[in-house]
């Protein structure tokens, strides 16, 4: 950018191919083949598709709602930029299930016109903690969400669909830097004073219920061997990042048994917490009141 | 007039005149260059810059609010990142505006109290609620419009790193106000029911629009100052002008129409005609009685406040950590 004449650096051509901090328009499937790998049934792909994408989906919203609220400038832009990455990855994601199940459906079909029990997201995603201003909160959830995404996104760019390997290869790099942002702030909460210590050690201890879900296999995943990842797969290394942030942090891991679903049925299968309605009913509200537009 | 002490650090010793310095700040106006921080300047001047590079950063932040009340509603997923994007470069502003007057010697968190303690004021426009996902490109279309209207000249203003901070932010706003019409565009293409709601929309957001450029010149007073020290170029009216001009073939391109029955093109002038303002409205709302004024302040003070013991914790962590090393 040029400072000569500020007119002129105003209607210069916008070189840097940026439109906001850390996103760009790079297409992330540019060259890659988007035909269906061979011998796959193409509804257990859309399947595990959505639950990726509706993980980062959920996710992202949860984090849109601290927009305006964080307790810093910096933390705005940071959270915001979170919560773009994981739309990002919604996007790609909702987009190859729509391609995989064949239905013509869309990304934003997929994400509108679904009903809950559609929604294959894991509950941790959607637990809710900007209406109580629980800083800690999100930043336990997106510490323990980011830390076992990268794990899984770092095995997933083996995957033998094509797509799926492009998508966890942009995805590694972005919750990478989640994971950090995150482990930063539990270490200074953390070891901050004493009230944040408490703070960040009961948010941890209140969300550990929902973490045993995120390592449950399912049988979607289990048949799809070499395209999806086994997430008990994942554990080992999720407690090795668990155990050194929270040692750094002085706080101590939590141990509470996983929180039971309904007849053994949890997010993965669309039995989702009371917070998933109210949710959706926000999300989808204005494109369900005019489902003939185009936006 | 004696010197402040820094941040001036090269500052002479406060009995020493200032005739010199004042005389190289003159020259240095004069000339057309550009004050940078280390410069001498007039009180007044630091003064005016202050409170007027701080208005901008908390209109930034403030202007979060009523965008941000669509984020999560946006009804389709590239318009949400869209929405989400812009909201997040908001912040960005805010941040590079309050830097740009820290080099004057003001303190982001004594900023930030002013502001939630109304004795700093923000952009009225924000003031006025975001009542259907239309708002969001209508804001795009004239309100950013009008910002930059008013902001481009300042990328010329005469204290460097705020004219150079605005060439950034002019950037990002010319990009918002392109994706703000291009949503109007878009929803003009689609149903009666999407038309209808970009017409109401740029019904309520109009002459609010028009407001932004400020009082009329001659009810201005601090315009001829901040002009001949070159931190404003071109006056309230000129510039409100200037924006009537760009808007209404934008409108007809659009398809809406501006709601003002006095609106014409005056050949003589080859400029439009447009009808009054209605300045009480305008001193309501500045006055603290906008339809959104408490709103905005409130929630900005609640998020700092309830932020205060993150900031606490962090401070403690630096302070534990710079004494172990």
């Amino acid at each position: 950018m040029s400072f000569d004449n500020a007119y002129e650096a105003v209607s210069e051509a916008n070189d840097e191919a940026r439109w906001a901090f850390g996103t760009g328009f790079e297409d992330p499937l540019s060259g890659v083949d988007t035909s269906l790998p061979s011998g796959v049934d193409g509804d257990d792909l859309a399947a595990y598709c959505l639950m990726l994408g509706d993980d980062a989906l959920i996710m992202s919203h949860r984090l849109q709602q601290w927009c305006t609220r964080a307790p810093e400038l910096e933390d705005e832009v940071a959270l915001a930029n979170i919560g773009l990455d994981l739309l990002g990855q919604a996007r790609l994601l909702l987009t190859r299930a729509a391609k995989a199940e064949g239905s013509g459906r869309s990304e934003d079909s997929l994400a509108s016109f679904r009903d809950e029990h559609e929604f294959r997201n894991v509950r941790l995603a959607e637990l809710s903690t900007h209406d109580t201003a629980d800083f800690a909160g999100v930043i336990a959830q997106l510490l323990v969400f980011s830390t076992w995404r990268l794990a899984l996104l770092q095995r997933l760019t083996d995957s033998r669909d094509p797509v799926l390997a492009a998508i966890a290869a942009k995805g590694v790099k972005e919750v990478t830097y989640h994971r950090d942002y995150a482990a930063q702030w539990t270490v200074r909460l953390g070891d901050g004073t004493d009230y944040s210590h408490q703070r960040m050690q009961s948010a941890l201890d209140d969300l550990w219920p929902y973490v045993g879900e995120l390592f449950e296999s399912h049988s979607v995943v289990e048949r799809l061997p070499d395209i999806a990842v086994e997430p008990s797969e994942l554990r080992v290394e999720f407690d090795d990042v668990l155990t050194q942030v929270c040692s750094a942090a002085t706080l101590t891991v939590p141990d509470a048994p996983a929180r039971a679903g309904v007849s053994g049925r949890t997010g993965r299968d669309g039995v989702h917490t009371e917070a998933m309605g109210y949710l959706l009913s926000e999300m989808q509200s204005v494109a369900r009141a005019h489902p003939e537009a185009t936006w | 007039m004696t010197l402040r002490p820094p941040p001036t650090p090269h500052g002479a010793h406060p009995e020493t005149t200032t005739e010199p310095l004042e005389a190289h700040f003159e020259h240095t106006i004069e000339a057309d260059q550009r004050i940078e921080p280390r410069d001498w300047v007039p009180e007044k001047y630091r003064a005016t810059l202050i409170r007027q590079i701080a208005q901008h950063a908390h209109s930034e932040i403030i202007g979060m609010q009523p965008e941000g009340n669509w984020i999560t509603r946006a009804p389709s997923l590239r318009r949400k990142a869209i929405l989400l994007a812009k909201v997040q470069d908001e912040a960005g502003h805010g941040l590079y505006l309050y830097s740009a007057a820290e080099t004057l010697g003001a303190d982001r968190r004594d900023l930030t109290e002013r502001l939630i303690s109304g004795k700093q004021k923000y952009s009225s426009i924000f003031n006025y609620p975001t009542l259907t996902f239309a708002d969001v490109g209508v804001i795009g279309w004239l309100v950013d419009g009008a910002a930059i209207c008013n902001q481009v000249p300042l990328c010329r203003c005469s204290y460097g790193p705020y004219a150079r901070g605005m060439i950034r932010i002019c950037k990002e706003e010319s990009f918002h106000q392109r994706q703000g019409y291009e949503l109007l565009m878009t929803m003009m293409r689609g149903t009666d029911a999407q038309r209808e709601m970009v017409q109401e929309s740029t019904n309520r957001w109009w002459w609010p629009s028009l407001m932004m450029f400020g009082p009329p010149d001659g009810d201005s007073p601090n315009t001829a100052q901040s002009m001949s020290w070159k931190i404003k170029r071109h006056t309230n009216d000129e510039l409100r002008q200037r924006f009537v001009d760009m808007t209404v073939p934008q409108a007809e391109a659009l398809g809406v129409t501006l709601p003002d029955p006095d609106l014409r093109w005056n050949a003589e002038r080859a400029s439009y005609d447009f009808g009054e303002i209605d300045w009480s409205e305008f001193k309501e709302v500045l006055r603290g009685n906008g339809p959104c004024n408490a709103q905005r302040v409130a929630h900005r003070k609640r998020a700092h406040d309830e932020g205060a013991w993150v900031r606490e914790a962090a401070a403690a962590y630096a302070r534990k950590h710079r004494e172990a090393v």
